[in-house]
């Protein structure tokens, strides 16, 4: 059995929980990083066993993983294992030329840049620290270090953002010429600060937002980006292929490790989700003991839909051989019909246009 | 039992105002039963009593007072089973008519009263529950004396929660209402006031003989219908099933026929002895039909065998339910049923569902027109989707409405009536403060959603009752419903049509909020014949992604789509759009236009 080949590494701490996010967080605790990162590298060494001798990439993901104390990211970067790619995630505010150093020292090749919007009042909405200049401070900052392969995290729909505020946003974010582009639909989830201050506005700005996915697209794809997942764009660069390779893993169905609290792995059929207490993560790995783990087990039916509904985010087309029990014969032809899928020999690929109802084009071909 | 000594009788009273607590409680009071014990006898208690493997609730209980017999009948509370509750009445020779002293008199006092006056019985008048608070015994005993022209003194005061005056009454009873006439040496009748289908002993018809004495083992007739059988038990209930050798002219009492099916004995019918038959059958017998007209479909098509299974096994035990199957393109495969009117509809659907655990779809009420075509032909229309275009004319069915209303809700009252096509009949004041107005209505008025309009704009001080009145032509036009192109015909309704474009309007407005956005623009329209009327339209989706999907989202977005597909699998095709099931429904609120 080969081993796995994606790492994930959660990195929970933040200086400041933002108003819309629903991610395993936990703010300062800067007495807590030492102690945690000692964790993680515990419960590395447990799971070792089921890693390939070679990884594929690895993903530093938070929280704000560059928001950990430098000497104990450095420790943590160093005791990784290495990998082609091995991305962080950084904040703007937090990338000053000293963490670059640090990063390209630990390995890193590519950093994803959470920039959301280029607009003070938007950022200011989303409660984010950073500013439109920190964002494009970060970028050059990166790039004298020599980072060549740097992803930037856009949010549209946020309230008040008018069409010409979108427009400023890709243009200012197309103006860094990144590699790569991350474009979300602000998500109001139940629960969070945020949708009870703006939920209502959201519901009214609805209609009139209803065409900004697709100006993200037209924008980007206009500027020569290929928009190869529902929300990811990248540079076409003959050399390179620009695509986050990691994240290419979990779209292609592949097996990933994910360690610290939240982290969700699925390796041979069984996925699991360990705590999300930091306190209780600790303890357990304090006595070499695994964390608490929420186990699904995936039956081969479940494998199949997953396979499909990932596989139908993206540009390229997905082999159905193998998962024809995970098809509903009729409903993908009737997308077809509707010009929202074509179909060749065995495999399925969405239309721009069926992309764009990617949801409820995969809820019509799913079984 | 001398005849001299007997005493049959029914409770009759608005719903609410107690008929069942002084049930009980005369029940109590005579020895009968023990409270508790009389709970589960005398309550619609169907699922209890299929426990302990009897289906048959008791119609009729024989009590003892002061060495006389009381047979109490008992007869069902809405009118939707006027005519059922006319033949309990009939049966017997007095009824106490019971009213909330908090309330008054109430439409149903007023109709279940003239009832029993119809049939020729002594009411005994009660008002019930003066020890409320709000009681007001005094002016509420005058409005019963001046209803059934009785004097005020005359009216019992009780409250069948403490018991007060329950004696006084069954006294009362006794003095008043006079014993059975009738012949116990002549040929045998006896009137069949209602029936029960139970599995183990088949039907059994609850009958009140007229004349003659029955006994076990007779050959008898049903003289209407015709069915003939042998009496395999008779008796009577006191308050469980008690056997006897005879029933004789006077008495009411139960008989079991080993007939298999309850359709064979309807209620109205006159039982006589092969042996000594009677040469004329009872009066009064009717062929109940019914009213109110809908089709019933398994909201999974895979449910079709089951829902025919449950109706047969329904219609056992229920004579006045009608289906015949029906065909819908939209729908598939279900029944077009037909009640009594919209309780009896409700009561169906409900056992339908709850008993015999089928999700159902409900299209929207209607009611049994009669068209005439241009070659002279009279046919009766069921289903809207069958009204056919070219036609000579349509007529309706018609109800006197009776309501009664505080003063101040007159005008809210005959601003609905006159919405929904009524013909002002006549108003009187009851009292200073209350008003009784009847209206004549086309009954398919009624069938949307009147009463809870009825209810809402009277703060739900107005009572309700009608009477069927025969037909009427009318100006009626069939409203086709088409979604992207395609007639959807269980969305076709038949209206007036000076309304029709505002009623269609609304519809096409209510389908569009009910049907979720796909793929491609969907047209709604409304048409008379190739006429469309109104149209909206429901644009389409121009985005639906599930934006981030990582490690950590998989499985949530997994379940997601997991649900989605499940919401699309309970939706029915119409052409190429996907139509939820509620969009089926979205014509029954189509009278809610005055909020």
């Amino acid at each position: 059995m080969s081993g796995v080949r994606h790492l994930y590494v959660h990195l929970p701490f933040c200086a400041h929980r933002c108003g819309y996010c629903d991610f395993v967080t936990a703010v300062g605790s800067l007495h807590r990083h030492g102690p945690y990162v000692d964790g993680l590298l515990a419960e590395l060494e447990l799971e070792r066993g089921l890693l390939a001798v070679e990884l594929d990439t690895v993903f530093l993901g938070g929280g704000t993983p560059t928001f950990t104390q430098p000497e104990v990211l450095s420790r943590l970067l160093a005791a990784l294992p290495p990998a082609g790619e091995v991305t962080v995630e950084a904040n703007p505010e937090t990338v000053t030329p000293a963490l670059a150093a640090l990063l390209r020292e630990g390995g890193v090749n590519r950093v994803s840049l959470g920039a959301q919007s280029f607009q003070p009042e938007l950022l200011g909405i989303l409660e984010r620290v950073a500013g439109p200049d920190d964002v494009r401070r970060a970028v050059h900052t990166l790039r004298d270090a020599g980072f060549d392969n740097i992803s930037l995290d856009l949010i549209y729909g946020i309230p008040g953002q008018g069409a010409t505020d979108l427009e400023r946003d890709l243009a200012e974010a197309l103006a860094l010429e990144p590699e790569h582009l991350s474009c979300y639909e602000l998500e109001a989830k139940p629960g969070t600060r945020f949708t009870h201050a703006h939920g209502e506005e959201l519901v009214r700005q609805a209609a009139a937002m209803e065409g900004y996915f697709e100006r993200v697209v037209e924008t980007l794809t206009g500027a020569g980006y290929r928009w190869y997942e529902t929300a990811n764009f990248c540079r076409r660069d003959p050399g390179r292929d620009l695509r986050a390779q990691h994240n290419l893993g979990y779209w292609h169905g592949r097996d990933y490790l994910g360690l610290g609290v939240g982290a969700v792995s699925t390796v041979r059929g069984r996925r699991w989700r360990t705590t999300p207490s930091v306190g209780r993560y600790l303890a357990a790995l304090g006595e070499a003991r695994r964390p608490a783990r929420d186990v699904e087990e995936l039956e081969r039916a479940t494998r199949q839909a997953e396979r499909v509904l990932l596989g139908l985010r993206l540009d390229e087309p997905l082999s159905l051989d193998g998962l024809g029990d995970a098809v509903d014969a009729a409903g993908l032809e009737r997308v077809e019909r509707l010009g929202l899928a074509v179909r060749e020999a065995d495999t399925v690929v969405l239309t721009p246009l069926g992309r764009l109802l990617g949801g409820g084009v995969t809820v019509e071909v799913l079984a | 039992m001398d005849q001299q000594k007997i005493r049959n009788f029914s409770i009759i009273a608005h719903i609410d105002h107690g008929k069942s607590t002084l049930a009980d409680r005369i029940l109590e009071v005579t020895g009968t039963v023990s409270g508790r014990e009389m709970r589960d006898q005398l309550l619609d208690s169907m699922e209890l009593e299929r426990e302990r493997g009897i289906t048959i609730k008791a119609q009729a209980v024989r009590v003892t007072w002061k060495g006389h017999e009381l047979n109490l009948i008992d007869t069902p509370g809405h009118v939707d089973f006027t005519y059922e509750v006319s033949r309990s009445l009939q049966a017997c020779e007095g009824a106490v008519l019971v009213v909330d002293a908090a309330q008054g008199v109430e439409a149903q006092t007023v109709a279940n009263a003239y009832l029993a006056i119809e049939n020729n019985l002594e009411i005994v008048p009660v008002v019930n529950k003066i020890d409320l608070p709000s009681a007001d015994p005094e002016g509420t005993s005058a409005e019963i004396a001046d209803l059934i022209g009785e004097q005020p003194d005359r009216v019992i005061r009780a409250s069948a929660k403490t018991g007060l005056g329950v004696e006084e009454l069954l006294d009362a009873v006794v003095e008043r209402i006079p014993p059975p006439a009738g012949d116990p040496d002549g040929p045998g009748r006896a009137l069949i006031f209602d029936s029960s289908y139970d599995q183990y002993r088949g039907v059994l018809a609850f009958v009140r003989v007229v004349d003659g004495t029955f006994r076990p083992r007779e050959r008898l007739r049903a003289m209407a219908q015709g069915t003939r059988f042998e009496t395999e038990e008779l008796g009577f209930f006191s308050p469980t099933m008690k056997p006897a050798q005879t029933l004789s002219a006077g008495e009411v009492g139960y008989v079991i026929t080993g007939l298999k099916d309850v359709s064979k004995l309807r209620v109205g019918d006159t039982l006589t002895t092969e042996a000594n038959p009677a040469a004329e059958p009872l009066p009064g017998y009717k062929d109940v039909k019914p009213t109110v007209f809908a089709g019933l479909f398994p909201t999974d098509s895979d449910d079709y065998p089951e829902l025919r299974d449950a109706l047969d096994r329904l219609k056992l035990n229920d004579a006045a339910l009608f289906y015949e199957p029906e065909t819908s393109q939209a729908l598939g495969f279900g029944f077009r049923c037909g009640f009594l009117g919209l309780l009896h509809m409700e009561i169906v659907r409900e056992r339908l569902e709850r008993e015999f655990d089928l999700d159902l779809l409900v299209t929207a009420p209607t009611v049994a027109y009669q068209v005439t075509t241009p070659i002279g032909e009279l046919v009766e229309v069921h289903n809207p989707a069958d009204m056919p275009d070219e036609l000579e004319r349509v007529d309706e069915p018609y109800i006197k409405a009776s309501i009664i209303v505080p003063k101040e809700y007159v005008g809210a009252v005959m601003e609905l009536n006159n919405d929904r096509r009524g013909r002002f009949d006549h108003m009187e004041y009851l009292s200073e403060q209350r008003v009784h107005l009847t209206y004549d209505l086309p009954l398919a008025e009624i069938v949307f959603d009147y009463y809870d309009q009825l209810k809402s704009r009277t703060r739900g001080y107005a009572s309700f009752d009608y009477d069927l009145a025969g037909y009427t032509e009318g100006s009626l036009v069939r409203v086709d419903v088409l979604v992207g192109g395609e007639p959807v015909d269980a969305l076709s309704l038949i209206l007036p049509r000076e309304g029709a474009y505002p009623r269609a309007k609304m519809l096409v407005e209510r389908l569009r909020e009910e049907i979720p956005r796909q793929f491609f623009d969907v047209a709604i329209q409304a048409a008379i014949g190739s006429r469309v009327i109104a149209r909206e339209t429901v644009k389409a989706k121009r985005k639906d992604v599930l934006a981030k999907c990582y490690g950590g989202d998989i499985t949530r977005k997994r379940k997601l789509l997991e649900k989605q597909k499940k919401g699309k699998k309970r939706m029915k095709q119409v052409g190429s759009v996907e139509v939820p099931q509620e969009a089926f429904l979205a014509v029954l609120n189509l009278g809610d236009d005055k909020k």
